[in-house]
C-alpha cells in the first residue's frame, strides 16, 4: 500500500471527495428537513387536527358546481369556500372518543396592541389559536386551560412596543383593543408569557391562549344578532393518547363517518415535506455516483499494486501462503483506503459545516435564527463511512481475486 | 538404513491436449536420501526446472508418484500442502526474489510470517539466521541496498528459518560472479553437511553439479542416468 504513496494518495483522494460530498447533501437534507420539522411546531403540534365540514360535493374531483343545500350556510370568513360549523356541529364532533378540547377556531380581528411605552400597533391573531408549541426566543409556551389571557409576542413587537430584550418583555401586561359589531372599541389586558422567534412559516400572527380570543371574540361579536354569532369556519382538536398514522386515520374515518373532514399538520406539509426528501435523495445519488467513480480508482490502484507484486504473491504462496490469505491481504488494502478516504472526507464534511453554518446564519439567513442548514448524526455519519467501506471492499474483489488465483510457477518466471 | 526424504516415481508433466500436448517429464523415477546433496543437471528446456517444481510441490504431476518423508503427497489437500511447503523446505532463487524496500530482517522473516508465529519469536530467530549467514549487522538496512552477494546469503538465511528438511536451489550462482558465487556455494554445502538439510540443486553448471554428492542428468524430459 505504501509502496507507491503518491497512487495510494490519489486513490484516497478520490474517496475523500466521494465521502465529502455525499456527507455534505445528506447533511443539507437533514438539516432543512429538520427545521421544517421544528417549523412545524409552529403550526402546530402531531396531535393537532383542524375540522371543517365535508364539503357537500360527495365526488370532489368533479369541476361541476355543487348544487345549493339550504342546510348548509357558507362561511365568510373563508369567503364561501367552506361552509361553517354551528355549535351542534362542535357537540357532534365531541362525540368521538380520541378527541379532546374541541374547541372552535374564532376568527378575531383585533384593532391594536400597546403596552409598556404607549405606542399603539396594529396587531394580527394567529389562526392557530393555544394548541401550538412555539419557537420561542423565551418565555413558554401559552396556557389553554387557564381563565388568564395570555399571548406569546412576536419577536418583532418587543423592541417597538418599548421593551429592551426579549426577557424583559415576559410577564408584562399589554392592552388589546377589539371594536364590536355597534362600532365601539373596548380594550382587554393579557400577559406576555412568551416570546416567538421569527420563523418561515405561521409568523404574521399573534398566537393568543383559548380564554383570550373567547373574550375577544365575545366583544367582537358584541351587537349581533344571535343568528349571526355561534358561526366558525372550522373547529380544532387533540387526538388522545400516543399519535400513530393508524390512529390518524381512525379519527379521519370517524368524523367522515359524521360529515366532517379532519386534516392533521402533516397533511400541510406533507407536500413540502415530500419535496425535500426528493430534493435529497437526488442529492444523495449524485454523490453516491462519485463514489462509484472512486470505486473505480481502487480496482485500478489495486490491480497495478497485484501487477507489480506478481513475484512477490508468487514467493508467498511457493512459501506455502494459501490463496485465501493472499486473497485478504488485497482485499485488506482496498477496505484500508475506503476507510481512510470515507474518514477524511467525513470528518473535512462536518469540519466544514461548522464554518458554514456560522457564517450563512450571522449573513444570509439571519431572519430565519434556528436553520442549521447542515446538520449530522452520528448513526449518518457512521453510514457513510460503513457504506464507502463496503464500496471499497467489493472493488477490491476482482484485483484481490487475481492475486489469489495466481500460479507461483508463472508469477515467479515472470521477468 | 538411510530414510528417504524424497521418492519419486514414473513422474510425468505434460502440458496441453491433443496435436498441442507438449511432455515436459517423462517416466521419472529416483530417490533422494536425508541430508544428501544432489544435482539435476540439464540444458536449458530439458525438463530441469519443471521436475524441480515438482519436488518442491508447487505444481502437480500429470502422472505418477511423489512421496516426501515416505507420505505419498497425491492424497494432501491444498491447505496441507501449502503447510509442507512452508514447514519443511527452503528456496533459493537465481533472481533473489527479496522485497527490495523492505528490510533484511522483514525478508528473512517471511516465511514465519506466513506460518504465523508471533512477533518476538520471528525476530529471533531472524537474527538468529542472519547471524548464520553472518549478515547480522545488516538487519535493519534496506534489502536493494545490498550487494548481489549479500542477498544471495539473505536469501539463503531466509531458506534456512523455518528449520527446513530440503533445500532447493534453483541456479543459485547464476546472477553471480565466480568469487561470490563461490562463497555461497560454500555457505550452501556447509549448512548441508553441518546441519543435515538435504540440498538439491537445479543447474546447468557441471563444476557445481560436480561438487554435490549425486548428479541426475535430465535431456529433453527424461531422465538420462544417474552419477555416480
Amino acid at each position: 500500500m505504501f509502496r507507491s504513496k503518491v497512487r495510494t494518495i490519489l486513490t484516497i483522494l478520490a474517496i475523500f471527495i466521494g465521502a465529502f460530498t455525499l456527507t455534505l447533501t445528506n447533511g443539507i437534507g437533514a438539516g432543512i428537513s429538520n427545521y421544517i420539522e421544528r417549523q412545524i411546531g409552529n403550526l402546530g403540534q402531531k396531535d393537532v387536527i383542524s375540522i371543517t365540514l365535508k364539503p357537500a360535493d360527495a365526488l370532489p374531483d368533479n369541476n361541476a358546481p355543487d348544487k345549493y343545500d339550504p342546510t348548509r350556510q357558507s362561511d365568510a370568513s373563508s369567503g364561501g369556500f367552506s361552509d361553517v360549523l354551528r355549535e351542534k356541529d362542535i357537540e357532534s364532533i365531541k362525540t368521538i372518543s380520541s378527541l379532546s378540547e374541541v374547541e372552535p377556531t374564532y376568527t378575531v380581528a383585533p384593532d391594536y396592541i400597546s403596552a409598556a411605552n404607549n405606542e399603539k400597533y396594529k396587531i394580527i391573531s394567529s389562526f392557530l389559536g393555544g394548541l401550538t408549541k412555539l419557537d420561542l426566543a423565551a418565555g413558554n409556551q401559552l396556557n389553554a386551560a387557564t381563565e388568564n389571557n395570555e399571548l406569546v409576542l412576536l419577536e418583532d413587537y418587543v423592541s417597538v412596543l418599548g421593551f429592551s430584550n426579549a426577557n424583559d418583555a415576559i410577564g408584562k401586561k399589554t392592552i388589546i383593543a377589539i371594536t364590536d359589531a355597534f362600532g365601539t372599541q373596548n380594550t382587554v389586558t393579557a400577559n406576555i408569557v412568551g416570546v416567538q422567534r421569527n420563523g418561515l412559516v405561521g409568523s404574521s400572527g399573534t398566537a393568543f391562549n383559548t380564554a383570550l380570543i373567547a373574550n375577544l371574540y365575545a366583544l367582537q361579536t358584541n351587537g349581533l344578532p344571535e343568528a349571526s354569532k355561534n358561526k366558525y369556519g372550522a373547529a380544532t382538536a387533540k387526538i388522545n393518547g400516543e399519535i400513530t398514522d393508524e390512529k390518524i386515520t381512525e379519527v379521519k374515518k370517524q368524523l367522515d363517518s359524521l360529515g366532517y373532514s379532519g386534516s392533521t399538520t402533516e397533511d400541510a406539509l406533507g407536500a413540502f415535506n415530500a419535496v425535500i426528501d426528493t430534493l435529497t435523495l437526488v442529492l444523495n445519488a449524485f454523490a453516491v455516483i462519485t463514489l462509484l467513480a472512486a470505486s473505480f480508482g481502487i480496482v485500478n490502484t489495486l490491480l497495478m499494486s497485484v501487477q507489480e507484486r506478481t513475484k512477490e504473491i508468487g514467493l508467498m504462496k511457493a512459501m506455502g501462503m494459501p490463496s485465501s490469505r493472499v486473497f485478504l491481504l488485497f482485499s485488506a488494502e482496498a477496505v484500508l483506503i475506503g476507510f481512510w478516504g470515507s474518514l477524511l472526507g467525513v470528518l473535512s464534511a462536518v469540519g466544514l459545516a461548522q464554518i458554514v453554518n456560522k457564517v450563512l446564519a450571522s449573513q444570509f439567513l439571519a431572519d430565519l435564527p434556528g436553520l442549521n442548514v447542515l446538520e449530522f448524526s452520528l448513526m449518518s455519519v457512521l453510514g457513510v463511512i460503513g457504506l464507502i467501506m463496503v464500496i471499497a471492499f467489493i472493488s477490491g474483489t476482482l484485483p484481490a481475486n487475481k492475486a489469489a488465483k495466481q500460479n507461483p510457477i508463472d508469477a515467479l518466471r515472470y521477468e | 538404513m538411510t530414510e528417504k526424504v524424497l521418492e519419486v516415481k514414473n513422474l510425468d508433466k505434460s502440458y496441453g491436449k491433443g496435436a498441442s500436448l507438449f511432455q515436459a517429464l517423462k517416466d521419472i523415477t529416483f530417490s533422494i536420501t536425508k541430508g544428501e546433496s544432489v544435482a539435476i543437471v540439464g540444458k536449458s528446456g530439458s525438463g530441469k526446472s519443471t521436475l524441480m517444481h515438482l519436488l518442491a510441490l508447487m505444481d502437480k504431476p500429470t502422472a505418477g508418484s511423489i512421496a516426501i518423508d515416505g507420505e505419498n503427497v497425491r492424497s494432501l489437500s491444498k491447505q496441507k500442502l501449502d503447510l509442507l511447503r512452508n514447514r519443511k523446505f527452503g528456496f533459493v532463487f537465481q533472481q533473489f526474489f527479496l522485497n527490495g524496500s523492505s528490510s533484511v530482517l522483514e525478508n528473512v522473516i517471511l516465511p514465519l510470517k506466513i506460518a504465523g508465529t508471533e512477533n518476538f519469536e520471528r525476530n529471533n530467530r531472524g537474527l538468529e539466521v542472519l547471524k548464520a549467514v553472518e549478515l547480522e549487522d545488516k538487519a535493519k538496512s534496506k534489502a536493494n541496498n545490498l550487494s548481489g552477494g549479500q542477498k544471495q546469503r539473505v536469501v539463503i538465511a531466509r531458506a534456512l528459518i523455518n528449520n527446513p528438511q530440503i533445500i532447493f536451489a534453483d541456479e543459485p550462482t547464476g546472477n553471480l560472479d565466480t568469487t561470490t558465487g563461490e562463497t555461497i556455494i560454500k555457505l550452501l554445502f556447509s549448512l548441508n553437511k553441518t546441519k543435515g538439510i538435504t540440498l538439491i540443486i537445479v543447474t546447468h553448471d557441471p563444476d557445481l553439479a560436480a561438487m554435490c554428492d549425486r548428479q541426475v542428468y535430465i535431456k529433453d524430459g527424461k531422465l538420462e542416468r544417474i552419477t555416480p
